[in-house]
């Protein structure tokens, strides 16, 4: 375990943004064979000192030691010579590449002016096979899995011979299983001797692997501690600034009359595989169905064909009362579906529109947006106003364009527009992913107000805390059939996770694959 | 490799190619058209497929380069220009004259490319724009300065077209060269040669060595490769210099090698049709070398024809007509461009301006 010699540390570092401070003064250390988490808020500062210690932006003042030596770090060319090396959370790889090509880019293995690709491919397996990685190194990095890619950066850094690892919000593209498998990975890594900086704003993860925790918010250091000393709670309120409540409080849910009813679904995925395999369920006003169920095993599918993105191969579905199969999304969303589409910026949101005209994306053509043919800018803007207030959008103006926005707030726009309308259905896949705690406790807040207002709501979510806190009612998806419908009441995290796994209590025949 | 590709491709020269063989076959053997045919078609398409490459370094560091056409319109006029003084003016001998031409031309290409660089990665343009900007560039310099040099009473040369040094001289290319009956397909001047040459030496440069992989990392994901420690500027930059120093071979091609004079906006459009085929090659050397091959073979059937004018048939008189046989690399270039044959993938960061 970790000793207390300091392989990095950063005193004083400010660094000024046009209009932001993003680091006051920022102290940070890390020492031998440690997981340090850094923990903070979308903004909070943690990848402008993590892009700092690795040459991508110049500190306006502070000092960078390495090994207790003064660096200077202007280039990543610099901070790889030193032996850092950075994981980035956009992946910093070349799909068209092969793994061996990815590793070696920047610093080639050249015989007699070819590139020796064989070479490189033998020190790739060596390293695979050292800490457990298994990437195969003549393999596209396109056609991996993100976990996988996400070692072949890792791999990336230990060929430079990396002994510090900044690896940026590794787990915001993981599935739960993904994330399990990468924390072995750096547990192994560490009894090597590599030190880890782990950035990250998932309080659990950081409970669970990290040695020492440092909390920024605001561009400062709020604090240092442990896994030891803390708690989830704590940490939220020093990461947030105030008491976050993590439990979500609703009373029993009152359903009533049946607003969506599924049955027999099937849908293909892109590959033109049958991903949704006769899929029946209906969705009460007033109640929340959760779709549990690890990522791929159809949710994005069914998600998909219930908002028209994606033809229905068979079944049916009605959505109060009227028959939507097949139908466009237009349609269906003026029958009353409200949708908070699994990713935000594809399918969400036009990135490069502004705040406001984003905020009239299912409604332009309606008055009062639109007169015959002609845009009301006044209502447009009236309206983009107002849900900013409303939602606690946090944006300069309403003419930004939205891709500017936090992820929080891209979200945060999206839920005002789909829930300022009249629906009777409100489908949300995976609404909380990559969010900070406060965005995620307002989205959470927002979705049991629909519920208790009538709406009918299914939530599709791989985060089983998720699922548990929210839903009334879960099904657990697996292999593109449902396994079981649980009262949430009734269920906890293992029974669900065997559910998950596609495994029946009472030892019932699991469905054939 | 991409087969169905290239068997498209076989299929159209093999089509252009029997066409020939059909009609002069009352006259010639079939061995000596088609040899005759394919001698034409590669140095026909020697422009194309330096230009084919010129957009293909560019291009697959991350800079689409529209200006191919501009580059080699100026590099041809200025080559020219070049070759005449040192013949004229400076009475060197014709050989070290026309050198001296293909040198100018080179260098020619590789300044505007170097604008265009300035223009796309320094500043920013569009770098639709920045082509377009070379492309009008080109066409006004060399129109103004031609008049200007060699028309009216105060021109430099007095209104009298010079005398000029004529054309580079074919090669005998040893073993190839003497293949008896082949032999005389590369019986070529030197620019065409040097063209089948690189077109080998690209493919090893971008797909062998430090510099391709670096190259195509820029053009692909240039966040990544600057964050493993490449200089996309630096990169984007060298690039697409050499891209307009071969832009500046094809024009060398047009006044030094193929006829010994310039006329205005000579270059007529190849510098677009050098693009397609690059697309058209999925922005792979020989792809796009296979590609320009088909609009070289286009158009060595329209040379072709004319010569075996009198023997087309006359249920085919269509083909009497050049203008019709000269659309064909134009209507080639439309239905390839329209995707009508096979998808192509150009890398992933082209025409995108690198931000860090």
């Amino acid at each position: 375990m970790a000793n207390t010699s300091l392989v990095l540390e950063a005193r004083g570092i400010t660094k000024q943004f046009p209009g932001v401070l993003a680091n006051d003064r920022v102290d940070f250390d890390l020492r031998q064979g440690e997981i340090h988490a850094l923990l903070g808020e979308n903004g909070a500062g943690k990848t402008t000192l993590m892009n700092i210690l690795y040459g991508l932006y110049r500190a306006d003042s502070g000092d960078v030691l390495v090994d207790g030596q003064a660096v200077t770090i202007l280039t990543p060319k610099d901070s790889i010579g030193l032996g850092i090396g950075m994981v980035h959370q956009h992946f910093m790889l070349i799909p068209v590449f092969t793994v061996a090509e990815n590793v070696m880019l920047g610093d080639e293995t050249v015989r007699r002016g070819m590139l020796d690709r064989k070479t490189v491919a033998g020190k790739v397996q060596e390293l695979s096979h050292k800490y457990g990685l298994d990437v195969n190194p003549q393999a596209l990095v396109g056609q991996l899995a993100v976990g996988l890619q996400q070692r072949v950066e890792i791999v990336k850094t230990l060929y430079r011979d990396a002994h510090i690892l900044i690896l940026d919000e590794p787990t915001a593209v993981l599935t739960p299983q993904e994330a399990d498998d990468l924390f072995r990975i750096m547990r192994e890594l560490t009894k090597r001797g590599v030190s880890i900086i782990f950035i990250t704003h998932k309080l659990k993860e950081v409970l669970a692997v990290a040695d020492r925790i440092t909390v920024m918010r605001n561009g400062h250091v709020v604090g240092t501690t442990t896994p030891q000393e803390t708690n989830e709670a704590q940490l939220a309120s020093m990461m947030v600034g105030r008491e976050v409540i993590l439990t979500v409080r609703k009373e029993p849910a009152q359903p009533k009359e049946k607003i969506l009813e599924v049955s027999d679904l099937h849908v293909k995925d892109d590959r033109g595989l049958d991903v949704v395999r006769g899929v029946s369920f209906d969705v009460r006003a007033g109640e929340i169905l959760g779709i549990a169920g690890v990522q791929g095993n159809g949710q994005t599918e069914l998600a998909e064909a219930l908002t028209g993105l994606r033809a229905v191969q068979g079944g049916e579905f009605v959505l109060g009362g009227v028959d939507l199969t097949g139908d466009p999304p237009r349609p269906i969303t003026e029958a009353g579906l409200g949708n908070i589409p699994e990713d935000r910026q594809r399918h969400g949101l036009v990135l490069s529109y502004t705040v406001a005209d984003n905020m009239v994306l299912c409604s332009y053509y309606l008055p009062p947006f639109a007169r015959g043919l002609v845009l009301q800018q006044e209502a447009v803007d009236a309206n983009a106003r107002r849900l900013i207030q409303e939602y606690d959008v946090r944006t300069p103006s309403p003419y930004v364009p939205t891709s500017k926005l936090s992820g929080g707030n891209q979200q945060k726009v999206i839920v005002a527009r789909e829930l300022s309308r009249p629906v009777k259905l409100l489908i949300a896949s995976q609404p909380t992913r990559g969010l900070d705690v406060g965005s995620i406790e307002y989205i959470h807040k927002q979705l049991v107000l629909m519920r208790d207002r009538g709406v009918a709501v299914l939530l599709v979510s791989a985060e089983l805390d998720e699922i548990l806190a929210l839903a009334d009612r879960i099904a657990v998806m697996y292999r593109g059939q449902i396994m079981d419908f649980v009262e949430a009441e009734d269920s906890d995290k293992e029974s669900l996770g065997l559910l998950m796994a596609g495994i029946k209590p009472a030892s019932q025949p699991e469905p054939a694959a | 490799m991409d087969w169905r590709r290239f068997a498209i491709i076989a299929l159209i020269i093999g089509i252009m190619f029997g066409t020939v063989v059909l009609i002069g076959v009352s006259q010639n053997s079939a061995l000596v058209l088609i040899t005759s045919m394919l001698a034409t078609t590669i140095a026909v398409a020697t422009p194309l497929t330096l230009g084919a490459l010129s957009g293909l370094y560019c291009e697959r560091a991350g800079v689409v380069n529209i200006g191919i056409e501009g580059m080699m319109l100026g590099a041809a006029f200025f080559g020219w220009l070049a070759s005449i003084y040192m013949n004229t003016v400076f009475h060197l001998a014709a050989m070290p004259s026309l050198l001296t031409g293909v040198v100018t031309a080179v260098v020619t290409g590789g300044l505007f490319a170097l604008l265009h660089a300035v223009l796309s990665i320094t500043f920013k343009v569009d770098q639709i724009i920045g082509g377009t900007v070379i492309n009008i560039l080109a066409a006004g310099i060399t129109g103004f300065l031609n008049r200007q040099m060699f028309f009216g009473g105060g021109s430099v040369f007095g209104g009298q077209i010079p005398h000029s040094p004529g054309v580079l001289p074919r090669i005998h290319v040893p073993v190839l060269g003497d293949i008896p009956g082949l032999g005389r397909v590369f019986e070529q001047q030197p620019i065409a040669l040097a063209a089948l040459a690189l077109v080998v030496i690209t493919h090893f440069v971008l797909f062998y060595t430090r510099w391709g992989l670096r190259t195509r990392a820029v053009g692909e994901h240039p966040a990544a490769a600057d964050t493993v420690g490449i200089n996309v500027i630096r990169m984007r930059y060298m690039n697409v210099i050499i891209g307009g120093m071969l832009a500046g071979l094809g024009g060398a091609y047009f006044t030094l090698e193929s006829i010994s004079s310039f006329e205005p906006l000579m270059t007529n459009g190849r510098g677009f049709i050098a693009l397609a085929a690059m697309i058209f090659g999925n922005w792979t050397p020989f792809g796009a070398w296979a590609a320009a091959l088909v609009f070289g073979a286009a158009q060595a059937l329209q040379i072709n024809l004319q010569f075996l004018r009198q023997l087309i048939p006359p249920q085919w008189a269509f083909l009497q007509n050049s203008y019709v046989v000269g659309l064909a690399p134009y209507v080639l270039t439309m239905l390839i461009l329209t995707g009508l044959i096979g998808r192509t993938i150009p890398p992933a960061a082209d025409g995108k301006v690198y931000e860090k």
